[in-house]
């Protein structure tokens, strides 16, 4: 995935596509239906919490305890842009990448992983903060769809960054020249996807009432 | 063409083969008191016409492929020195008649699927009988709203009236299934699954649990006793008296014995012996009438003294895993026991039904 | 048949430069030889299947019978379909998707030969945490569908749902990687001029195959995440008492479980489609109806999942909506069929035991097709659904189907993989076993089912007519038995013979019948050009018969190294799911987490040539 092909040396596939570069979109289609089953999940039980805390409105249990809603959007807000950001950071990397221009690739590659490691980081505070605020990962259903959801994105993103970091170091000792552009070419696809999941995540969860 | 006809008297010697299958299908009721194939309820028969119906579109279907594929078989075998055959790749005419053709067939089979499918999903006609049918580990409960009675493992309907059955589980997800009289619904939780059937003949109608539910699944049977209304009415009338246990006589001591067994021996932890306003939320079925049930241990053991006493001497032992465990009861508790359940009946119970049924 | 072996029987002598040893094997990336791996170990799991099925049988043969506790016959149960399903019949199309792909399409190895050992490996593993269950008499009891709640922790507190679980996860990622594996070689690896509608039948099902595993069994991964997550951290995805509804598993169970369905019947399809035209000395009939046909079943096999659910009381609209997609796959299925009947149609027949299978095959398999449509008819499946009806169904396709399909493949392709030919004499005794034996075994579920014996129990009483069905089904299992011994003393002797296969014993129209048998490790010399969909056909009709082509060096070309990454790798995977199988033990999930983590970057920065 990194290093050299892992294919068979071919010189001319039968599609014209590069072999590691189908392979990588096949695995994209397959996440999508990981996701999907994800996000239907947590659709088909919105609103069917037994107990508080809730997503959008305050809640007081039946001993009297006050819960505010869980949901707070700003900080998630910058987040998600951060996200976005780094999609189009990671395509200039490429450029940078595939032009051999070293200096462009490692500051281009440098901000889309601040901007990962800050959404992971972002993520962490977060699900930290709404258990503070009462919600488990067992309170309730909206409790378990929520982190379940949320955080095998977050592990995706987390992924991503470490396949990101190690292209960057590569990329610092001067091993990912243009000619190997396309393994940096690979992981943008996969941080695209990342980002594209999140694009639907995040009405769904936190917009959508 | 003397082969040939030889060859075609043998497809033709099939057909009897075929006509065996049928009948061992259609296979004779009084043997198989749980098919499917011998609707006495209105919802079976409404299924089974339905059935009927695709298994002759099958059977035609069927001569057709396997004709046509042991003719190909026997005609075009090769033979030695043979020309190679004429080399086609298709035939668009062809390909387009046998798409046509099945998906025909399929709407001879679909519109009275879609009518039927609507019209067993309408309310019951007419006053129906509401029964709630509650699946537990591994037991079915009834329960007759309209008379305020409780019962387990054995439903009692008259003939003619419709019965709605308002079904849920108490623990795990089971199947209720009567063959004869309706289909199977399974059992959920938060809502009832609806299932209604008139029945047309009196009898005994067995049915199991159709989803696996555990250990006992293979043990989770129950009965339907279609009675005439006369006597369905003296059954209800006997019930609806249970509103505690049968007292027992004076005079039967070793009955008196098994009624102060049962109340020390923590039976009535489990179980309830009146049909009427019994405790909630017990683990083990309702055991009013328990006398004169047709079956013990969940419709699976014919209710005889002997095979009483041998449950009670332990569960585990015939139903390995049921929730009621071995009680360590000695010989003389036991048949103090027998003797009590066995004074646990109503007097009016439509007293004699077809043996084996 | 083997008339041409004789003379070619000093070439395995010839040239040999192929590794041998234990080690070979372990880090072996060639397909062949990982294909060989998954037909051993898959054909050891399915005859472990079959014996569990055998033991059931036995239970079944009278009624009341004591042999098996009702503990012990549904744990059999449950594992005679998980395994059948996951480690029989899915590895064994997993055996010719690797062995025969690359040579039919002309390549010399699958896309990422070092994925394809890691996907073996990580098979083999989770094959063997699921049937360890065993040895701690806790094997998997709640069905190879596993109903939620029943598999809740509160119904099920035992290791038994545990096992299931990691098994299938473990599984999964098995299958995933190999779908992604040979999608990508069918669409990229294939040779000069072999366009899409110029592939083998075999390819091109098992490249619909492909498709289905990568778009289903994320969603059987997402359903026992949440069930993983039930038991282990108490969430309420499955439990009522949380909020949770079970039915949420059934949806997400049979989204996947229809699918798997058709995964496990697609590669037999494509089997068939290679055998008849060989045996019949004519193309295949209707190859593009083929072609659509196996995609509309693939692609209505994701709009069909609730006809598993009538019982549930969807309400009439969804009964109707799913009856009628699930009739509508008659309609292509339909279309196999009368083009199979077609390709025999006016051809000249070779009745060998490969044909006589695939002959088989479609015999049989009309009869499950046509009680797949009774039980497309919602208000009859309220009957049949949970009965031995079912049971006789999906025996009907999956081993009337699969299994026939799979046996006629082995007589088919046997000496292409081990340069030995099957004793057609002994083939057809074995094929007539089999014929009658699982006919007796399965035709009588039929008549049990419509006459009300329910699935999944370990006994039944006396008076309701079960017991001569049952009987009967019991006699024909143990022949069926015997059948498979039959089957494993023609390998055996073709084994010990030693007599080589020529390169082409059936005069066949593909591309693997153009080079030795077995292949050499690089395939082909030379990656061959084609220009029909029969190259060899097309090659007698213009040259004559192709000579017997000679084993060469090859020196020249280069392959994979072999590797012990993806060994590593897969038992890196293995660690983190036991981490979660006796409660979460966090520091050997880390472990095993670690060890995947250097597996993959040793991998990635391993040179590969």
């Amino acid at each position: 995935m990194m290093h050299d092909a892992h294919a068979l040396p071919m010189d001319d596939t039968a599609t014209g596509l590069d072999t590691r570069k189908l392979a990588i979109w096949t695995f994209i289609g397959s996440e999508c239906l990981f996701f999907a089953s994800l996000i239907s999940t947590y659709l088909v039980y919105r609103g069917k919490s037994l107990v508080g805390p809730f997503p959008h409105d305050s809640w007081t249990s039946p001993s009297g305890e006050h819960f505010e809603p869980i949901l707070e959007i700003p900080l998630v807000t910058v987040g998600t842009a951060l996200l976005l950001f780094s999609s189009f950071f990671v395509v200039m990397a490429l450029a940078g990448a595939q032009r051999g221009d070293r200096k462009a690739l490692l500051t281009w590659l440098g901000l889309t992983i601040v901007c990962g490691a800050f959404f992971v980081g972002m993520q962490v505070y977060e699900f930290y903060h709404f258990v503070h605020k009462g919600l488990g990962y067992t309170t309730n259903l909206f409790g378990s769809t929520f982190y379940t959801l949320t955080g095998f994105h977050g592990t995706h993103v987390t992924i991503g960054v470490i396949w990101l970091v190690t292209l960057w170091i590569l990329a610092a000792r001067g091993k990912l020249p243009p000619e190997k552009a396309l393994n940096l070419e690979i992981a943008a696809l996969y941080w695209h996807f990342v980002d594209v999941v999140w694009i639907v995540i995040f009405p769904v969860v936190y917009l959508m009432r | 063409m003397r082969v040939r006809s030889a060859r075609w008297q043998r497809l033709v010697g099939l057909a009897p083969l075929l006509g065996l299958v049928l009948l061992a299908v259609a296979g004779c009721a009084e043997n198989y008191p749980q098919t499917t194939l011998d609707p006495k309820g209105d919802f079976a028969r409404e299924v089974d016409t339905l059935f009927m119906s695709t298994v002759w579109w099958a059977v035609g279907v069927f001569v057709l492929v396997e004709g046509l594929l042991l003719y190909a078989i026997v005609r075009y075998r090769s033979r030695p020195g043979g020309p190679e055959p004429a080399q086609f790749h298709g035939n668009a005419l062809l390909e387009v008649i046998w798409t046509i053709i099945p998906a025909s067939v399929l709407v001879f089979i679909a519109v009275p699927t879609i009518r039927t499918i609507f019209r067993t999903s309408e309310p019951p006609p007419g006053e129906p009988l509401i029964i709630e049918v509650i699946g537990h580990q591994w037991w079915w409960e009834f329960r007759y709203p309209e008379f305020g009675v409780t019962t387990a493992s054995e439903m009692y309907v008259p003939v003619g009236r419709p019965v709605d059955l308002r079904m849920r589980t108490a623990d795990v997800l089971h199947s209720f299934w009567v063959p004869q009289l309706a289909a199977k619904r399974d059992v959920f939780f938060g809502r009832d699954n609806r299932l209604w059937f008139t029945a047309e003949e009196p009898g005994v109608y067995p049915g199991q649990c159709a989803e696996f539910c555990g250990i006992q699944h293979g043990r989770m049977a129950h009965k339907v006793i279609v009675a005439a209304p006369a006597d369905f009415a003296r059954w209800v009338d006997g019930m609806t008296g249970l509103t505690a246990p049968v007292p027992v006589a004076e005079a039967d001591s070793l009955a008196r014995e098994g009624e102060a067994l049962f109340r020390t021996r923590a039976c009535l932890g489990c179980h309830a012996l009146q049909a009427v306003n019994p405790p909630q939320g017990l683990i083990g079925p309702n055991l009013a009438n328990i006398g004169a049930r047709l079956t013990i241990a969940a419709g699976s053991l014919e209710n005889t003294d002997a095979n009483l006493a041998q449950w009670l001497r332990n569960p585990q032992d015939y139903k390995q895993g049921s929730k009621m465990p071995n009680l360590g009861l000695s010989e003389p508790d036991i048949r103090a026991l027998v003797a009590y359940l066995r004074t646990q009946r109503v007097a009016a119970i439509p007293p004699a039904f077809p043996a084996g049924r | 048949m083997a008339t041409t072996a004789v003379e070619h029987a000093d070439v395995t002598a010839a040239h040999s430069s192929e590794p041998t040893g234990l080690w070979s094997w372990v880090t072996t990336v060639d397909h062949k030889r990982i294909g060989i791996m998954y037909g051993v170990t898959a054909f050891f799991f399915f005859l472990l299947g079959g014996v569990e099925a055998l033991l059931m049988r036995w239970q079944l043969g009278a009624p009341d019978q004591t042999f098996l506790s009702p503990e012990a016959y549904n744990q059999l149960f449950t594992m005679h379909g998980t395994t059948m399903i996951f480690l029989g019949v899915m590895p064994l199309s997993a055996m010719f998707f690797n062995f025969m792909i690359p040579l039919q399409i002309g390549a010399r190895d699958v896309a990422f030969p070092r994925l394809n050992a890691f996907s073996y490996w990580v098979f083999l593993i989770g094959g063997l945490v699921l049937n360890a269950s065993f040895l701690l008499n806790a094997a998997p009891n709640a069905g190879w569908f596993g109903y939620a709640n029943l598999t809740s922790k509160e119904f099920s507190p035992g290791l038994n749902i545990d096992f299931w679980v990691i098994g299938l996860q473990i599984l999964g990622i098995a299958s995933l990687a190999a779908a992604v594996n040979f999608f990508v070689t069918i669409m990229n690896l294939r040779c000069k001029g072999m366009r899409m509608m110029r592939m083998p039948m075999f390819v091109w099902m098992s490249f619909i195959t492909q498709m289905l595993l990568m778009l289903a069994f994320p969603v059987i991964t997402v359903a026992l995440i949440f069930l993983m997550v039930d038991r282990y951290f108490g969430t309420s995805f499955y439990v009522p008492a949380g909020g949770g509804d079970p039915i949420l598993w059934q949806h997400l169970f049979w989204i996947f479980g229809h699918p798997e369905v058709y995964i496990l019947i697609l590669p037999a399809f494509g089997i068939v489609s290679e055998i008849l035209p060989v045996f019949s000395r004519k193309p295949l009939f209707g190859y593009a109806a083929m072609v659509f046909s196996g995609s509309f079943i693939a692609f209505l096999g994701f709009g069909v999942w609730s006809h598993h659910m009538f019982a549930t009381g969807m309400g009439p609209i969804a009964d109707t909506v799913f009856g009628l997609t699930t009739m509508l796959i008659a309609i292509p299925t339909g279309v196999k069929i009368f083009n199979w009947l077609g390709t025999i149609w006016r051809g000249s027949l070779r009745l060998t035991t490969a044909m006589y299978f695939a002959l088989g095959f479609i015999a049989m398999f009309v009869i499950g097709g046509l009680s797949g449509v009774m039980h497309s008819v919602p208000p009859a499946d309220l009957q049949q659904t949970d009965t031995y009806f079912v049971v006789a169904h999906f025996h009907y396709v999956l081993f009337g189907g699969t299994v026939l399909a799979f046996l006629g493949g082995a007589y088919y392709w046997f000496p292409k993989l081990f340069g030995r030919m099957l004793d057609e004499r002994i083939g057809k005794v074995h094929f007539w076993l089999t014929f009658i034996s699982m006919n007796l075994t399965f035709f009588p579920m039929h008549f049990l089912g419509l006459n009300g014996m329910p699935r999944r129990v370990y006994t039944y009483p006396e008076g309701l007519g079960f017991e001569l069905w049952n009987r009967v089904e019991t006699i024909g299992s143990l022949l069926l038995g015997v059948s498979f011994l039959v089957f494993i003393y023609n390998m055996l002797k073709a084994w010990r013979a030693k007599v080589p296969a020529p390169a082409d014993p059936w005069e066949g129209a593909t591309l693997e019948w153009s080079i030795p048998s077995p292949p050499q490790e690089f395939n082909f010399p030379e990656t061959p050009t084609v220009y029909s969909r029969d190259p060899l056909w097309e090659h007698r009709r213009a040259h004559g018969p192709l000579p017997e082509p000679q084993r060469v060096s090859g020196a020249e070309i280069h392959l994979p190294n072999p590797s012990y990454w993806p060994l590593v790798t897969a038992i890196g995977i293995g660690v983190f799911f036991l981490g979660f199988l006796f409660g979460v033990t966090l520091p050997v999930i880390l472990a095993g987490g670690a060890l995947t983590a250097v597996g993959i970057y040793a991998w990635a920065f391993e040179p590969p040539h």
